[in-house]
C-alpha cells in the first residue's frame, strides 16, 4: 500500500467517534472605533508608521525625505519611479541590493496595523523581504476592522504568495528584547494615498 | 526499552546558575503578562476559543475527507503532495527531491515537525549544509541543542551567553551582548547563505482543504526569504494542521499571535498556494504516530495544538525549570502530553514534571484539556509498570493507608509528631527532589480530625 493510502486508512479506521459538526460564524461587531486611527495606531504598536500624502508628487517627496541616502529605490507602484522598475528585475537575487522597496497594498487591517501583499502587487516576492526599508502605498479607504473581515474580501487561491504584513521585520530571540529588522525590512513605512485617479475618492 | 530522560536532573543543572533560573523565569511570565494584555482587548475571546476547538474538532473527526480535499486542491495548483508515514520516511522523501534538484545548501525557517523528525542531522549526514534563519533556532543549531521553546527557541539563554557563542562561531566581540549588535551581526551572516541556498524549507501552521494552501507564520521574514529566494520551496505539514476553510484562518490567526507574543498578529502572515513564478513548491503531509493518536479516546484533543506555547509560559514546573530539562523536541505542558505518545519508556518521567495547577489548560486557545490528559499519562505509566521505583514504593504505601480509614487516622498523629522530630534527611534527601529549595510549613498542633470532631461537640448556634 503507498505511503498516501495507509495513512488515509490508518485515519479513517481511528476517527474520533462521535463526529463534531463545523460551526456556524457569528458576527463579530467591532468596538466601533473609526477604523484608520485604529489601523494606524496598531501599526505603530507593531514597530512601523503612516503618513498621509495628499498626492503621488507628496508620496515621492516623503520617499526621498525619509531615505536621502538610498542608493537603489525598487518600486512596483505607478505612483513613485524609484531607481529601478521591478518589472524589469530577471532573477529575485537582483533585489539583494535594494536599499528601499516600494509597493502598492490593496487592503489594510485595522485591528492587526496590517496590509495585504500578494505576488500580483510585488510582482517578484522577494521585493517585500530582500529590501532593506519598504514603503507600502495604501487606501485610507481600503482599511477593514478585523481579520475574519479580511479574509472575506481576499481569494487566497488566486495567487501563489500572499502575505499580511504587520510592521518591519522582528525579534525577541535573544534575552526578549524587541528588535527590528532580523532577516527582512529593517523599517516599514505606510503612506496613505488613493490609487492614481481616485485621489480623495474613498474619503 | 529506552532509557528515560531525568527532567529533575536536567532543571538541576539549568538552575546551577542561579541567574538563569530567575531570568528565564522573568522573560517567560513575561511574555505570559503581554498575552493577557492581548486576550483582554478582544471582547469576543472565549467565543473564539470555543469556536477555534469546534474547527480542529470537526476537522480531526473528517480528516480523512480533507486531506483528500487539500490534496486534490494543492495538485491543481501546481504543488507536488508527498506524504510520509512516519518521520524515517519524511526525511527520505524530502532528500528524494532536494537530490533530484541537486541542492547542495538548504536555507530553512523554523519548524517544530522537521525537529520532531530529525530531518537536519539525517540530511547533513548525505551532504547537504543545513542552515537555520530563525534567530533563536540558529542560536541553537550552533550550540548543538534542540529549542528550549516552541516560539522563542532559544530563551533559556542570557545575552552573554549568546555574545560567547557569537565570537566563537562568527567571530563578534565576546565582550559586546547588546542584543541589538547580535541581532544584526545574524543578519549579516545570513544574508549571504540565503543567497547562495538552493532550497528554502518551512513548515506550516495551518494547511486550508478549501484553497489547497498553507500558510507560515514569523516576526523575522525569514520564512519569506527562504520561500521568494531559492528556486525550490519544500514544506513539511502534520495531518493534524488541516483546517477546512480559508474564512477559518480569521479565528486562529486572531489567537495565535496574542497568545505567543501578545501581539495582535505576527509580522509576517504569508499564504503560500502553488508554486511563485519561476518557482517549485512541495509540500509533504506527514503522519508520525498523529493517525494513532486520534483512535485514542482519551489522548486524541492533543491533535488540536496550534504550537502557540501558551502553556509553556504559564507553566511554573517550565519557568523554573527550563525547556531543555524536557529532553524531548516538545517541552512544557503540551511536550508532557505529546512526548509520551511517540516514545512512552523514554518519556515516562515528563508527566510527572508538573504540579497539575491546570493553568495550562486555561491559556489554551484551542481548549485543549491539558492538565487533565498529564494526570492521564500518570495513569497510563503506572500500568505499563514503568513508574520510578521511589514512587512505586510510595505510592503503593499511600495507596494501602486511604483505603482504610483505621490506619489513615494512625499515620496522621504518627506524621505530624514524625513531622517534627524525625531528621531532616528523611523528607530532604536524594531520592525526592522535590524536596529540595522548598520548606514545609509548620506542623499544626491538631488534626484535621481531632479538631472537626471538637468542634462537633459544641452547641451549634443557629443561623
Amino acid at each position: 500500500m503507498s505511503p498516501r493510502d495507509a495513512i488515509l486508512e490508518a485515519v479513517r479506521r481511528n476517527l474520533p467517534r462521535p463526529t463534531v459538526p463545523l460551526p456556524e460564524f457569528p458576527g463579530f461587531p467591532g468596538g466601533g472605533e473609526t477604523l484608520l486611527p485604529c489601523f494606524r495606531r496598531q501599526l505603530e504598536a507593531m514597530g512601523g508608521r503612516s503618513f498621509e500624502v495628499p498626492g503621488a508628487a507628496d508620496a515621492r517627496a516623503k520617499v526621498a525625505e525619509l531615505f536621502p541616502d538610498a542608493k537603489v529605490v525598487c518600486s512596483a507602484a505607478p505612483e513613485v519611479l524609484g531607481t529601478r522598475r521591478v518589472a524589469d528585475v530577471r532573477d529575485p537575487h537582483e533585489l539583494n541590493d535594494v536599499d528601499v522597496g516600494v509597493v502598492r497594498s490593496p487592503l489594510g487591517v485595522a485591528e492587526a496595523g496590517a496590509v495585504w501583499l500578494t505576488q500580483s502587487e510585488l510582482v517578484v516576492n522577494a521585493l517585500g523581504v530582500l529590501s532593506q526599508h519598504l514603503v507600502i502605498l495604501l487606501d485610507p479607504a481600503a482599511v477593514v476592522e478585523t481579520m475574519h473581515d479580511a479574509y472575506a474580501r481576499i481569494d487566497l487561491a488566486a495567487s501563489p504568495y500572499g502575505v499580511f504584513l504587520a510592521g518591519p521585520s522582528a525579534t525577541g530571540d535573544i534575552a526578549g528584547v524587541i528588535i527590528h529588522g532580523a532577516q527582512g525590512a529593517r523599517s516599514l513605512t505606510v503612506l496613505l494615498l488613493a490609487p492614481a485617479g481616485q485621489e480623495g475618492a474613498g474619503k | 526499552m529506552t532509557h528515560p530522560v531525568d527532567p529533575e536532573g536536567r532543571a538541576a543543572r539549568f538552575i546551577a546558575l542561579e541567574v538563569h533560573e530567575s531570568t528565564h523565569d522573568r522573560l517567560v511570565w513575561g511574555i505570559r503578562q503581554h498575552r493577557d494584555q492581548a486576550v483582554a482587548g478582544v471582547p469576543e475571546w472565549e467565543e473564539l476559543r470555543e469556536l477555534a476547538s469546534q474547527i480542529k474538532e470537526h476537522t480531526l473527526t473528517h480528516l480523512d475527507q480533507y486531506l483528500e480535499q487539500f490534496e486534490a486542491n494543492a495538485t491543481r495548483l501546481g504543488t507536488h503532495v508527498h506524504w510520509a508515514r512516519d518521520a524515517h520516511e519524511h526525511n527520505s522523501v524530502v532528500y528524494d527531491v532536494l537530490r533530484a534538484h541537486k541542492v547542495k545548501s538548504l536555507i530553512k525557517s523554523k519548524s517544530m515537525l522537521q525537529e520532531e523528525c530529525g530531518m537536519t542531522p539525517y540530511l547533513q549526514k548525505r551532504g547537504i549544509e543545513v542552515t537555520e534563519s530563525d534567530l533563536g533556532e540558529r542560536i541553537q543549531q550552533l550550540s548543538g541543542e534542540p529549542p528550549s521553546h516552541i516560539v522563542a527557541p532559544a530563551i533559556h539563554k542570557l545575552s552573554s551567553d549568546v555574545a560567547a557563542l557569537f565570537a566563537k562561531e562568527l567571530g563578534t566581540d565576546p565582550k559586546d551582548s547588546d542584543p541589538h549588535h547580535l541581532a544584526e551581526a545574524m543578519r549579516q551572516h545570513a544574508r549571504p547563505r540565503f543567497l547562495a541556498a538552493d532550497a528554502g524549507m518551512t513548515g506550516a501552521n495551518f494547511a486550508v482543504a478549501e484553497t489547497g494552501g498553507f500558510v507560515v507564520c514569523t516576526n523575522e521574514g525569514n520564512a519569506d526569504i527562504g520561500a521568494s529566494l531559492p528556486p525550490l520551496h519544500v514544506a513539511s505539514i502534520g495531518i493534524e494542521k488541516l483546517i477546512p476553510r480559508a474564512r477559518d484562518l480569521g479565528v486562529f490567526i486572531r489567537m495565535l499571535s496574542r497568545s505567543a507574543a501578545g501581539t495582535p498578529i505576527t509580522q509576517y502572515t504569508s499564504h503560500f498556494h502553488g508554486p511563485r513564478r519561476g518557482g517549485e513548491l512541495h509540500v509533504v503531509l506527514v503522519d508520525n504516530t498523529r493517525s494513532d493518536r486520534l483512535g485514542s479516546p482519551d489522548f486524541w484533543q492533543a491533535l488540536k495544538c496550534i504550537r502557540c506555547g501558551a502553556c509553556l509560559n504559564t507553566c511554573p514546573v517550565y519557568r523554573r525549570g527550563g525547556g531543555l530539562s524536557y529532553g524531548a523536541t516538545y517541552s512544557g505542558p503540551i511536550g508532557v502530553i505529546l512526548d509520551p505518545g511517540f516514545d512512552l519508556s523514554k518519556y515516562r518521567e515528563l508527566p510527572f514534571h508538573s504540579s497539575l495547577c491546570g493553568s495550562c489548560t486555561e491559556v489554551c486557545p484551542v481548549k485543549i484539556d491539558i492538565s487533565d490528559q498529564i494526570y492521564k499519562w500518570r495513569r497510563v505509566v503506572a500500568a505499563k509498570g514503568l513508574l520510578r521505583l521511589t514512587k512505586r514504593v510510595g505510592m503503593s504505601a499511600l495507596g494501602t493507608t486511604l483505603a482504610h480509614p483505621a490506619l489513615f487516622h494512625a499515620a496522621e498523629s504518627v506524621g505530624e509528631s514524625a513531622l517534627e522530630h524525625l531528621p531532616r534527611f528523611l523528607l530532604y534527601n536524594a531520592l525526592n527532589p522535590w524536596g529540595r529549595h522548598r520548606e514545609l510549613p509548620a506542623v499544626p498542633r491538631q488534626t484535621f480530625r481531632q479538631w472537626y470532631l471538637e468542634k462537633r461537640r459544641e452547641p451549634h448556634e443557629p443561623t
